[in-house]
């Protein structure tokens, strides 16, 4: 069964020159247990400043007005930062701009009149919580596996005393600007997670500082990673493409070395 | 209406050591009480927040051996906003031998808070910013760095000296990901238990000590109680009364109001902080506001033109016909002045007329001199991100034209009132971070947030938890005993009564009118009649909410308009507290600017000889309906002269 909601209420938001219009098919889903399923939406008077979600915040405030449950989906800072909002958008976690989150994604970027499939990201290892929010805990479980530098409160030398070359330091940041907001799992056709894996293993790789767990770390962090349920790597690179901060595969790469140097020294 | 004064009160003791400043913080530690590291595991800590307070004070906790439950309301203690810090952290590293100091850190802080902070407090802040580094860096965030491998500083607004680190624009990602690293090692040990997607909604006390908390689980909605021996808020500010704000969209105040309504002093609540470097408000869809980091001003030359109503695009004004008014007014600072300086000045031209933009409520931040120096590559090297940020939320190209900004709601100096020990009125809780009143005075500076949150969190009360739990008797309490019980029952009678309102608004359409009603009159520039009005308005529109509020659907599911609508009541009930304390406080200082109260050149004009003291009230329980009392802290200066705050 697929409703149709026509919230054709008085726009809230007219101010822009040129209103655009939407078909809007939003995944709902009440909880874990239940079967989803589309609900259609048309939306006519979108300001082509509005976010993307500032769009769905319109057809909420709509939906709790009509005594309707308003659509569920994770977001906070909306600056592209957090890592909180993960939708699909016509088949890409994201949308289609490129290195851009949901929140940052804006209306004037879509053609007017155009279709929108909404979905929450989907993979086993992130099971859906209601309409769009998903449980991507599985991350935070891989982290507390070996995603760190052991560096007790109070135990730190001179911060100056070790350098590091900048373009090691570099290198590390680029790895280090994950948001672990999904969008390589979900964008990946075996759900795998290593971008995301791999992101923590090069940055911390790369430093001085994460040498002395250098092994243990990746082989911790890849058997927590299977143990979660994500797939593995086949080198489609559509993580990368999806990702919202461009991390690169060959992060991937290094993991793969990283993982078989440890295999080979650890003991 | 006017207030209770109860005067220098002895329910404020600020536990500050005496003798040399210098000296306060290291007699203050040896003299507090120790647990002994056998004795640490008996002790349950709940840790309420995941940002860079609660990350890094859980994670800290648990190193040395105390049992830590840490909670967060987003699906992953790394959201917490702490990650959305920009510009960077502040410390007295000195490395770039360019005159600084923990005195001159010191000093700046309590200058830029225009004198109404502790002294001893603010220097303890300057004093373990330069563990905090060294702590970040073992860690391994990956600050920028020079080719020598050091790490590399930049100057940061209000500061003549170049001692912000800082990684790329984002520093507080970085700082929050290396916190939250240490927090998980913790949860994969079993010293943390952690708990995301729980909402704190009270506080329990059992004979009068704070010993737990009621939560609700975000996911089922189930209302459960934790105990403990010490509750830790770490939850943040309380921007978003204005709606509007660069906060993200879940910061809240109900913890903290929670406490408040509990027996928690809340210290100058009116102290808010607008940052001037924002992207400004697009259309009445807008959700929240951006922050365009302030390294931007490094570069960026603010001006609008000279005449009102000049409606010619920025190009086709002559530099004769451009005023760039911070550099004229304030020459020594110019573009780089504090934040409420350069916010306040923003609004002043806007309201003579010479405001930008079809709104005409922004001023320009102009790269065109710095990008002929530079080269536009020179540029995009060091603010590549912002500038994609800006163009993406504006589609303006502001390699080719300048960048239109306005000042936003960005942080709350005001907050839980805390003793030295960081901890609040109410014994066993204690208040961290951008919670609490504590450093900042009635103004912030930039890149000194993050360095509170983690001075806080690693190295000040890992060490001040001790005075509760090794000075005080603390007898075993389980969620069994009474109180929980009674505090549980309240929780859900909150919630029934808010979904069964059944009205016909939404709890975001009274959030807006608040957030409006918010800027107006409590906002960059207050005035008595104003906020009387604000006050009624308030009181009407609170009333209105609980009678006419609409949530969809039950308590017992993930709801997300319930969720907003405990968080907006809680704002309500803030927001006339805020007023008072605007009201009250017939001074200007810092982020609180009277109209009445300024100098014939329109800059703040403090009163020391009748203000001299941090505002902090107490709910009067006995009262009908809201009623606060207020208790003075007397601010004493030792060591520094207090001076007119003078950037010019």
């Amino acid at each position: 069964m697929s409703s149709d909601h026509a919230a054709h209420a008085p726009s809230s938001a007219p101010n822009a020159p040129h209103a655009l219009r939407f078909v809007l098919h939003v995944w709902r889903q009440k909880n874990a247990q239940s079967t989803g399923e589309f609900a259609t939406f048309h939306l006519d008077d979108v300001s082509p400043d509005m976010s993307f979600l500032e769009m769905l915040d319109v057809l909420n405030e709509r939906l709790i007005a009509a005594g309707d449950d308003p659509i569920a989906f994770d977001h906070d800072c909306r600056e592209g930062i957090c890592g909180a909002c993960s939708l699909t958008i016509n088949g890409q976690p994201h949308g289609f701009e490129r290195e851009t989150t949901t929140c940052q994604t804006h209306m004037r970027r879509f053609e007017d009149g155009a279709t929108l499939y909404i979905e929450p990201f989907r993979a086993n290892a992130f099971p859906i919580v209601k309409d769009l929010v998903v449980d991507r805990s599985a991350f935070d479980r891989i982290i507390a596996a070996g995603g760190f530098v052991s560096a007790r409160t109070g135990s730190a030398p001179d911060a100056n005393a070790l350098p590091v070359p900048k373009g090691d330091a570099d290198r590390a940041m680029d790895a280090a600007a994950c948001i672990g907001c999904g969008a390589c799992v979900a964008s990946c056709k075996n759900a795998s997670a290593m971008l995301f894996v791999s992101a923590k293993v090069a940055h911390l790789s790369l430093l001085p500082q994460g040498q002395a767990e250098r092994g243990r770390r990746v082989l911790s962090m890849v058997e927590r990673m299977d143990a979660e349920g994500f797939g593995n790597c086949t080198n489609e690179s559509e993580c990368e493409a999806a990702c919202p901060k461009g991390i690169s595969v060959a992060n991937i790469a290094r993991l793969n070395r990283e993982y078989l140097r440890a295999l080979a020294t650890e003991s | 209406m006017s207030a209770h004064v109860v005067g220098a009160s002895s329910k404020l003791a600020s536990k500050c050591p005496t003798g040399p400043l210098a000296d306060r913080w290291q007699k203050h530690r040896f003299e507090l009480k120790l647990v002994s590291p056998a004795n640490r595991r008996r002790f349950h800590v709940l840790v309420v927040g995941t940002g860079l307070a609660g990350a890094s004070a859980a994670a800290s906790l648990a190193e040395m051996g105390y049992e830590v439950s840490a909670f967060c309301i987003q699906d992953s203690p790394r959201r917490a906003h702490s990650i959305a810090a920009q510009g960077g952290i502040n410390a007295a590293k000195n490395y770039q031998n360019d005159g600084d100091s923990v005195w001159r850190l010191f000093y700046d802080t309590i200058k830029g808070g225009d004198f109404r902070a502790r002294e001893s407090n603010v220097h303890r802040l300057a004093e373990v910013s330069v563990d905090i580094i060294d702590q970040c860096v073992a860690q391994g965030v990956p600050f920028a760095r020079e080719y020598g491998g050091l790490l590399a500083n930049r100057s940061f607004g209000g500061a003549q000296v170049s001692r912000t680190f800082y990684a790329r624009g984002q520093t507080g990602q970085q700082l929050l990901l290396g916190a939250y690293s240490a927090l998980m090692r913790q949860v994969g040990e079993g010293k943390i238990k952690l708990y995301p997607r729980h909402e704190m909604l009270d506080l329990v006390l059992v004979d009068g000590v704070a010993r737990g908390i009621v939560c609700r689980n975000l996911v089922d909605g189930a209302v459960r109680s934790f105990a403990g021996d010490a509750v830790l808020l770490c939850t943040g500010g309380y921007g978003n009364v204005f709606y509007l704000s660069t906060n993200a969209k879940a910061c809240n105040v109900t913890a903290a109001w929670r406490a408040h309504k509990r027996g928690a002093v809340f210290g100058n609540p009116c102290y808010t902080q607008i940052h001037p470097t924002c992207i400004p408000v697009s259309g009445a869809h807008q959700s929240k506001l951006t922050l365009m980091s302030e390294s931007l001003r490094n570069d960026g030359r603010v001006w609008v033109p000279r005449a009102g109503g000049d409606a010619r695009a920025a190009e086709s004004i002559p530099e004769t016909e451009r005023d760039y008014y911070l550099e004229r007014k304030y020459p020594s600072f110019g573009n780089l002045s504090p934040r409420d300086i350069s916010s306040r000045a923003a609004k002043q031209v806007c309201d003579e007329g010479r405001g930008v933009g079809a709104t005409r409520m922004a001023v320009y931040l102009d790269f065109r001199d710095a990008i002929r120096r530079e080269g536009a590559g020179g540029i995009r090297a060091k603010y590549g991100n912002l500038f994609q940020m800006y163009e993406r939320i504006t589609g303006e190209d502001p390699y080719q034209a300048p960048m239109r900004i306005f000042p936003a709601v960005h942080y709350t100096m005001g907050g839980v009132w805390v003793d030295y020990n960081l901890e609040s009125t109410i014994p066993g809780l204690f208040v961290l971070g951008e919670a609490n009143f504590s450093d900042h005075g009635a103004n912030r500076l930039g890149a000194s947030a993050l360095m509170q949150g983690l001075a806080d969190g690693y190295f000040v009360v890992p060490y001040t938890i001790a005075s509760h739990l090794a000075g005080r008797k603390l007898g075993k309490v389980t969620t069994d005993h009474a109180a929980f019980a009674r505090t549980e029952q309240e929780v859900r009678e909150r919630i029934e009564r808010l979904v069964n309102a059944r009205g016909t608004r939404t709890p975001d359409s009274f959030h807006r009118e608040l957030g409006l009603l918010m800027w107006d009159k409590c906002g960059m520039a207050r005035n008595a009649a104003g906020l009387g009005t604000a006050i009624e308005r308030i009181r009407d529109l609170r009333e209105q909410y609980h009678r006419d509020v609409r949530i969809p659907g039950d308590a017992a599911n993930l709801n997300s308009a319930l969720e907003h609508a405990g968080r907006v009541a809680d704002f309500f009930e803030l927001a006339e507290l805020m007023c008072r304390d605007a009201l009250h406080r017939d001074e200007s200082c810092g982020g609180h600017f009277r109209e009445e109260f300024q100098t014939a050149e329109g800059e703040a004009q403090r009163d020391d000889a009748n203000f001299c003291y941090a505002g902090a009230w107490e709910l009067d329980a006995s009262a009908n309906g809201l009623a606060w009392n207020l208790h003075k802290e007397p601010l004493i200066f030792e060591n520094v002269k207090l001076a007119e705050r003078s950037y010019k």
